[in-house]
């Protein structure tokens, strides 16, 4: 039997090697893929709680969670085309007007 | 004891790829090894007896999600950058490490209060966890699903027109393709070598 405090400590490992992706990483599709690695540690914890908790509940929510990261990949990979047109740049901190 | 085993396993390998994809230069290098993450986190939901879900994760994430990135990353072509961490990123990595620290403080501390759910695993084994999930699904969460359903559709058009902009349309009779720009194009840069 695997305590559930395992499945939070890895949960919380990935969590923190996805933020500091996003802080230090220049480049933007690293950032994004990131941010997939922050949502699979949440998933990890919900199926975690909603397994020692006996419902379904969190695993619903991985559900939502996967519809919502493909809707993100979608919608943050055409923004990252789309600037690279206008920029041809990827790097998050050449990446510093408003307006052009 | 085997569980444990295969949980170290699963869980160390799934932290040994996020290391490896947030480090590693190579973006092509750090997708491949993110697909090594997600697939073993696919057996820590096994482990969870979560069997659809491990089967969704790796069909979603390491088919279709890791797919689309190694294509827009193949589409880019990016040369190897020198410098491929920002200026701040000893800063970034105090805060990850902070981070860490009080959550796995937090996590230690964490006790299942309620007296459990009818899902126990002999009963999910009994109906089959994908129609467990499906129940779910269609009855106390429909609501929820037809507005995951309108969340994708808004991402594709949203998608279309964004990544879809500012490319002109061919001119030319009927739209169709100038062959003999694209052939002058060719040229010059066979030219060029």
């Amino acid at each position: 039997m695997i305590p559930l405090e395992w499945y939070i400590t890895l949960g919380f490992f990935l969590f923190s090697i996805g933020v500091i992706g996003v802080l230090i990483r220049r480049n933007i599709i690293m950032v994004l893929l990131s941010i997939e690695l922050i949502l699979n540690s949440a998933n990890i914890t919900f199926v975690a709680y909603s397994n020692f908790h006996q419902t379904i509940t969190g695993q619903m929510m991985v559900f939502f969670i996967l519809t919502m990261a493909a809707a993100e990949v979608a919608l943050g990979l055409a923004l990252v085309i789309a600037l690279y047109r206008v920029k041809s740049t990827l790097n998050v901190d050449e990446i510093n007007l408003l307006k052009w | 004891m085997t569980a444990q085993l295969l949980f170290f396993y699963f869980g160390g390998m799934a932290v040994a790829g996020a290391v490896v994809a947030v480090f590693t230069p190579n973006l092509v290098y750090s997708a491949l090894s993110l697909l090594m993450t997600f697939i073993h986190i696919a057996g820590i939901y096994i482990l969870l007896n979560a069997e659809f879900i491990a089967a969704v994760q790796i069909i979603v994430y390491a088919g279709a999600i890791l797919v689309t990135y190694v294509f827009v990353l193949m589409l880019f072509n990016p040369e190897q950058e020198k410098r491929y961490f920002h200026k701040q990123y000893k800063i970034g990595a105090f805060l990850g490490a902070v981070v860490l620290f009080l959550m796995v403080f937090a996590g230690f501390k964490t006790e299942i209060l309620s007296k459990g759910g009818p899902f126990t695993v002999e009963y999910v084994e009994e109906i089959g966890h994908t129609r467990a999930i499906g129940n779910a699904l269609f009855t106390d969460f429909i609501f929820p699903f037809e507005i995951a359903s309108f969340i994708l559709l808004v991402a594709m058009f949203g998608a279309i027109i964004l990544a879809g902009r500012g490319i002109k349309k061919p001119k030319g009779p009927g739209g169709r393709v100038d062959l003999s720009s694209r052939r002058k194009a060719k040229e010059a840069i066979v030219g060029e070598r």
